[in-house]
C-alpha cells in the first residue's frame, strides 16, 4: 500500500484499544448517502449488528442494515442461498431503489464471489436493470476510512456512464457530519454553482421528526445524478490523504477524463480558501461579498483567541482526512499539534502532516496504524493538554487527564455528533471556539490553586 | 399510511403470535433469517457479555480489529478493584495473517500482554474467521499457559456457530475450566451462596450484596459482576447458587450442580414483587430461621420506604401501554410484573434469545391480544407498536432511535446503562425513568407548523 514511514508505524502483535473500525463500516456509511438505498452486509449477523449499533449511537437515527446472517452451513458450503434470501427480504420490506452489498472478513475468507451471485440473482429474477452495487470490504483489509472511499469508487464503477457533458461539478465528500454537509451545500449555493454532492447523508442520517414515520428516509444523492457524474466539468474531492487506488475522483478522471481537484476538507482558513478558490477557478464565478464577510469574521475571531490558543498542546486522532483538517486548524492558530495520530494505514497522510507541522517550534509525533495505548503514551510524553477526536478519546481523559473536544465519528457518549459544524469559515470558527474554550476552562479550573502551590510561601 | 406498514416476510410468521388469537407454538431459539435486519448480536458478543466483567483478566480478541473495536468498554459493569477488563485487546489480524494463520501472532500477543500487565488469567476469544482459518486455539492457549504458569483459557465464540445463546454457553464452558475443583473446594460454608447472572451494571450486584449481608447470607462470588480470579476459583465452596439472568447462566448452574453438588434456584431482583419473593426464597432454601426473619424485616423496611414513591408514579402512569423488546427471556418476564406494579399493560413483548419455557411464562402473564415475537426486526417493532398504540418501548441502543422517530417514549434496558434497576432502589429508578420519558413535556411539542395547526399568539 502506502509509502509507510516505518518509524511512525506502531508495529505490534497486539492492538491495545483500537483507534479505527473495519472496512464494511465505511461501506455502510457511504451507501447511506445514496437516495432510497439499502445495505446488506454479507457475513455473519454479529458484524452488521455491531456496526448498526455504532452508527445508531452516533446519529441517533434508526439504522436498518440487512445481514445475510451466515451460519455454520453457509460458511462451509457458501453463502449464496443466504445472500439471495437477504435480497428477497430486503426488497420485500423496504422497496429500495438500490441495494449495496458489502462483505465482511468471513465472507471474504470463504471466498464469496458476490458479483457473480448478485448477477445471477438479477438474471433469475428478470430484473437486470435493478442497481445492485457490490464492494468487497474485508474487515482485515483496512479501516472504515478506506472502506468508505473504496465503496464510493465501486458505486461509480458500477453506475456511472460516459454521460453527455453537463455543467455540474462533482463534490465528493469524506465522512463528515450531516451539519458539515449542509454547510458545504450552503456555500455551494452562495457561489451559485451546479453540483452533484456525493454521497449525501445529511438527511438520511439526520432526519427531521415528521409524521408518519417512513422506513426509508428522504434525501441522499440521486441515482440519476451518480450516473451522470461521468459528464461533469470537474471533480472536487475532499480526500487529499487517500491513495489513488481507492480514489473515486481519480477513477472519474481516468475513466471519463474529468479533471480532479483533490483537496483537504475545508477546515481552517487555508483549506477553505483552497475550496472556494478552486470553485472560482473552475467556474469563473466571483466570490460573493457575504462569503468574504464570513471569512473576515473568522480572521477576527482567530486574532481574538490567539494568545489563549498558543498555550494549547494537542493530540489529534481519528480518520486521516479529519485529522489532517484539524491539524491545519491547530497549526494556523498556534495550537501545537504534539501528537497527530490515526488508526488507519493509509497513503499520503504521513507526508502531508509532516509538511503541515514543518514550521512548528517543536517536533510533532506522527503515529499511523496506531492504537490508543500508543497515543496515550505519546501524549504524556508530549505534555499534551487538549485532545481533539472521536469519543474513544475519553480513554485519554480518564488515563491521562486530557480534556477532550469531541469531533468526528463516532461520538457515542455525548449527544449531537451529527450536529457538530466544523467546516467552512463559519464551521472553523465554531470548532476553534470549542478548542479555545476548552483550554480556558481547564486553565481557570485550577489556576488559583496552582499559582498558590507554585509561589506562595508561608511566613 | 397503511401501505407503508411492513409487508410480512413469510419465514417470519412462525416467530410471531398474538395471545388468545392463535393457538400455534411460537418458534424461537433458532438462526435469524437472512435479510431480516435482526437486532441480534453474535456468539462472541454473548460470550463477552458474560466474561467481560471479570475485572483482573486480560480479555484478548483473536481476530480482525472490528470485532474488538465495537466492543471496547461499551458495558456499564463496575469494579471495586482491577480495571484491566476495560481494555480492548485484539490480535488485529491482517490479510497476511488470514493466509498464513494467526497462531504466531496470538502467542506473541499473549506473551506481550502477560508481561505488561502481570495477569493471572487470560481469556482468548475466537471470532468468525478464526473458526475458518483453523488456528488451534486450544494448543496455543495451553502452551502459553505452561510458559507463564497462569490460566489462558480459549473461548469458542466464532460468530457463525449460532447466536448469542451459543456465546453464553461458550462463556459457561470457559468459566467451568477456570473453577475446576481444587483441594480447598470441598469444605462448604452453610450460609454461603454464589450469585449467577448479574454483571454489576451500575453497581447492581453491590445492592444485592448489601441485602444478603443484612440477612446474614454470605455472597461467595458473583458471576461475573465485579468478580476476579481468586474469588471465581472459590466458587465450589458455596452451598447454593442463585440465578438472575437465566439465559446466560442456566447452563453453568446445571453443570455446577452436577460437578460440585451445588443446587440452584432462579430468582429475579427486578421489581418489588420479584425482589421480595427472591429474598424469601433464598432464605427458605438455606433454611435458617434467623435468615427468614431477617429477610422479612428487610422486605418490610424497604417496601415501606419505596411504596409511596412508586404509588405516586403509578397514579401518573396508570393505563399507559408498553412494548418490550429485550435480550433475554428472564428480563422480559420480570418487566411484565414490574410494569404491572406501576399500572402499565404490556401490549407487545419479544426477545432476541428467549427460550421456549420463558415464552410460555410470558404468554401466561400477558393479556389477550398482546403480540409475542422472537428475534423481531425494526419493521415488525414499528408495525406492532403502532397497531397496539404503545406509549413506550423498552429496548437497547438500536431500538431507541426507532421509538423516538415514532414519537414513543423509551426505556434503556441494556448493558451500558448508568443507573441500577435491581432491588428496591432499582424499582424506584425504573418507575422514575418510565415517568421521565412517558410524561416528558417534549411530546406536547410534536405538533405541525403552519396556519392549519392554528397556533398563534392571539389564540
Ligand atoms: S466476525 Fe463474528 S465474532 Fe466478530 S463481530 Fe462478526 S459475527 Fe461477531
Ligand atoms: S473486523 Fe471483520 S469480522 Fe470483525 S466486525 Fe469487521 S467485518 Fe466483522
Amino acid at each position: 500500500m502506502a509509502e509507510k514511514n516505518k518509524e511512525n508505524v506502531s508495529f505490534r502483535n497486539v492492538n491495545e484499544n483500537p483507534c479505527n473500525m473495519c472496512m464494511p463500516m465505511g461501506g455502510i456509511l457511504a451507501l447511506k448517502g445514496i437516495e432510497q438505498s439499502m445495505v446488506i452486509v454479507h457475513g455473519s449477523q454479529g458484524c452488521s449488528t455491531y456496526m448498526r449499533r455504532h452508527i445508531a449511537e452516533h446519529f441517533n437515527e434508526p439504522v436498518d442494515v440487512g445481514s445475510s446472517s451466515l451460519n455454520e452451513k453457509g460458511t462451509i458450503y457458501g453463502g449464496e442461498k443466504n445472500l439471495r434470501q437477504a435480497l428477497d427480504n430486503i426488497r420485500k420490506v423496504y422497496h429500495p431503489a438500490l441495494i449495496g452489498i458489502v462483505t465482511t472478513c468471513l465472507a471474504e475468507t470463504i471466498g464469496e464471489d458476490i458479483e457473480r451471485i448478485t448477477g445471477q440473482y438479477l438474471i433469475d429474477k428478470e430484473m437486470e436493470e435493478f442497481p445492485i452495487v457490490t464492494a468487497s470490504t474485508p474487515g482485515y483489509g483496512g479501516s472504515h476510512f478506506e472502506g468508505y472511499f473504496f465503496t464510493l469508487k465501486r458505486i461509480l464503477m458500477q453506475l456511472t456512464e460516459a454521460a453527455e457533458k453537463n455543467n455540474k461539478i462533482n463534490i465528493i465528500i469524506p465522512n463528515i457530519s450531516p451539519a458539515d454537509i449542509r454547510e458545504i451545500k450552503r456555500m455551494l449555493a452562495l457561489m451559485e454553482i451546479e453540483y452533484v454532492l456525493y454521497p449525501d447523508f445529511s438527511d438520511t442520517l439526520d432526519r427531521p421528526f415528521a409524521k408518519p414515520y417512513t422506513k426509508m428516509s428522504n434525501g441522499g444523492t440521486k441515482i440519476a445524478d451518480i450516473r451522470s457524474m461521468g459528464g461533469a466539468v470537474a471533480t472536487i474531492q475532499m480526500g487529499i490523504t487517500i491513495e489513488d487506488g481507492i480514489s473515486p475522483g481519480k477513477y472519474l478522471e481516468e475513466q471519463f477524463g474529468i479533471p480532479l481537484y483533490n483537496i483537504a476538507i475545508p477546515m481552517g482558513v487555508e483549506s477553505t480558501d483552497v475550496f472556494i478558490n478552486t470553485i472560482a477557478e473552475i467556474t469563473g464565478k466571483k466570490v460573493p461579498e457575504s462569503m468574504k464577510q464570513e471569512r473576515g469574521r473568522l480572521l477576527d475571531g482567530m486574532i481574538d483567541s490567539h494568545k489563549y490558543n498558543f498555550q494549547g498542546r494537542s493530540v489529534i486522532f481519528g480518520e486521516p482526512e479529519m485529522v489532517y483538517g484539524v491539524t491545519k486548524i491547530c497549526v494556523e492558530n498556534g495550537v501545537f499539534p504534539a501528537v497527530v495520530a490515526t488508526g488507519s494505514q493509509i497513503g499520503r497522510f504521513n507526508q502531508l502532516v509532516t509538511a503541515a507541522v514543518a514550521d512548528c517550534p517543536e517536533q510533532s509525533k506522527i503515529l499511523i496504524e496506531t492504537d490508543f495505548s500508543h497515543i496515550l503514551a505519546a501524549s504524556k510524553e508530549g505534555k499534551v493538554n487538549i485532545g481533539i477526536g472521536p469519543s474513544d478519546g475519553r480513554y485519554l481523559t480518564e488515563k491521562g487527564d486530557i480534556p477532550l473536544v469531541r469531533l468526528g465519528f463516532p461520538i457515542h457518549d455525548r449527544v449531537g455528533g451529527q450536529r457538530l459544524l466544523s467546516v467552512g469559515y463559519t464551521g472553523t470558527m465554531m470548532l476553534l471556539d470549542r478548542i479555545t474554550n476548552t483550554l480556558l476552562e481547564n486553565k481557570y479550573k485550577s489556576y488559583r490553586s496552582s499559582m498558590y502551590e507554585k509561589f506562595y510561601q508561608q511566613g | 399510511m397503511a401501505g407503508e406498514l411492513a409487508e410480512s416476510i413469510t419465514e417470519r410468521d412462525e416467530f410471531i403470535v398474538t395471545k388468545g388469537k392463535n393457538k400455534k407454538q411460537l418458534k424461537c431459539d433458532t438462526d435469524s433469517s437472512a435479510g431480516c435486519v435482526s437486532q441480534r448480536a453474535c456468539v462472541y458478543c454473548g460470550a463477552r457479555v458474560v466474561l467481560n466483567p471479570i475485572t483482573d483478566a486480560i480479555h484478548l480478541v483473536h481476530g480482525p480489529i472490528g470485532c474488538a473495536t465495537y466492543t471496547w468498554d461499551i458495558r456499564g459493569s463496575l469494579s471495586s478493584g482491577a480495571e484491566l477488563y476495560r481494555n480492548s485487546f485484539s490480535t488485529d489480524l491482517k490479510e497476511q495473517d488470514i493466509i498464513f494463520g494467526g497462531a504466531k501472532k496470538l502467542a506473541a500477543a499473549i506473551d506481550g500482554l502477560v508481561e505488561k500487565y502481570q495477569a493471572k488469567l487470560v481469556f482468548v476469544y475466537s471470532t468468525c474467521i478464526v473458526g475458518v482459518i483453523g488456528d488451534d486455539l486450544e494448543a496455543i492457549c495451553s502452551a502459553a499457559s505452561r510458559r507463564h504458569n497462569i490460566e489462558v483459557i480459549p473461548v469458542e465464540s466464532s460468530g457463525f456457530i449460532g447466536n448469542k445463546s451459543a456465546g453464553y454457553r461458550a462463556a459457561g464452558d470457559a468459566l467451568l475450566r477456570l473453577i475446576k475443583p481444587s483441594e480447598s473446594a470441598v469444605f462448604k460454608k452453610n450460609n454461603s451462596i454464589n450469585y449467577l447472572g448479574d454483571f454489576n451494571l451500575a453497581g447492581e450486584a453491590w445492592i444485592i450484596h448489601n441485602y444478603l449481608q443484612q440477612m446474614g447470607v454470605e455472597l461467595n462470588v458473583t458471576f461475573t459482576g465485579d468478580s476476579h480470579y481468586t474469588a471465581l476459583k472459590s466458587a465450589p465452596k458455596a452451598k447454593l447458587n442463585i440465578i438472575q439472568c437465566a439465559g446466560s447462566m442456566l447452563y453453568l448452574a446445571g453443570k455446577m450442580e452436577e460437578l460440585y453438588q451445588i443446587p440452584y434456584i432462579q430468582i429475579s431482583f427486578l421489581g418489588i414483587e420479584d425482589t421480595a419473593a427472591s429474598l424469601r426464597n433464598i432464605a427458605a432454601a438455606l433454611g435458617e430461621e434467623s435468615m427468614i426473619l431477617k429477610a422479612e424485616e428487610l422486605i418490610a423496611k424497604e417496601t415501606a420506604r419505596v411504596e409511596d414513591i412508586i404509588k405516586g408514579y403509578r397514579t401518573k402512569l396508570e393505563g399507559k401501554k408498553a412494548a418490550i423488546f429485550v435480550g433475554g427471556g428472564f428480563k422480559a418476564i420480570s418487566l411484565i410484573k414490574q410494569f404491572r406494579e406501576i399500572g402499565i399493560d404490556v401490549v407487545m413483548i419479544g426477545t432476541q434469545t428467549g427460550r421456549k419455557e420463558e415464552y410460555e411464562i410470558m404468554n401466561e402473564l400477558v393479556d389477550d391480544g398482546t403480540v409475542i415475537l422472537d428475534d423481531a426486526n425494526p419493521a415488525e417493532l414499528e408495525k406492532f407498536m403502532m397497531e397496539k398504540g404503545a406509549n413506550l418501548l423498552v429496548g437497547g441502543v438500536k431500538e431507541r432511535p426507532l421509538a423516538y422517530k415514532l414519537g414513543i417514549a423509551f426505556i434503556d434496558h441494556n448493558h451500558d446503562r448508568k443507573h441500577p434497576l435491581s432491588g428496591f432502589e432499582g424499582a424506584v429508578n425504573f418507575a422514575e425513568e418510565v415517568y421521565s420519558t412517558v410524561c416528558s413535556p417534549v411530546w406536547k411539542s410534536l405538533t405541525a407548523l403552519g396556519m392549519e395547526s392554528g397556533v398563534t399568539n392571539h389564540g
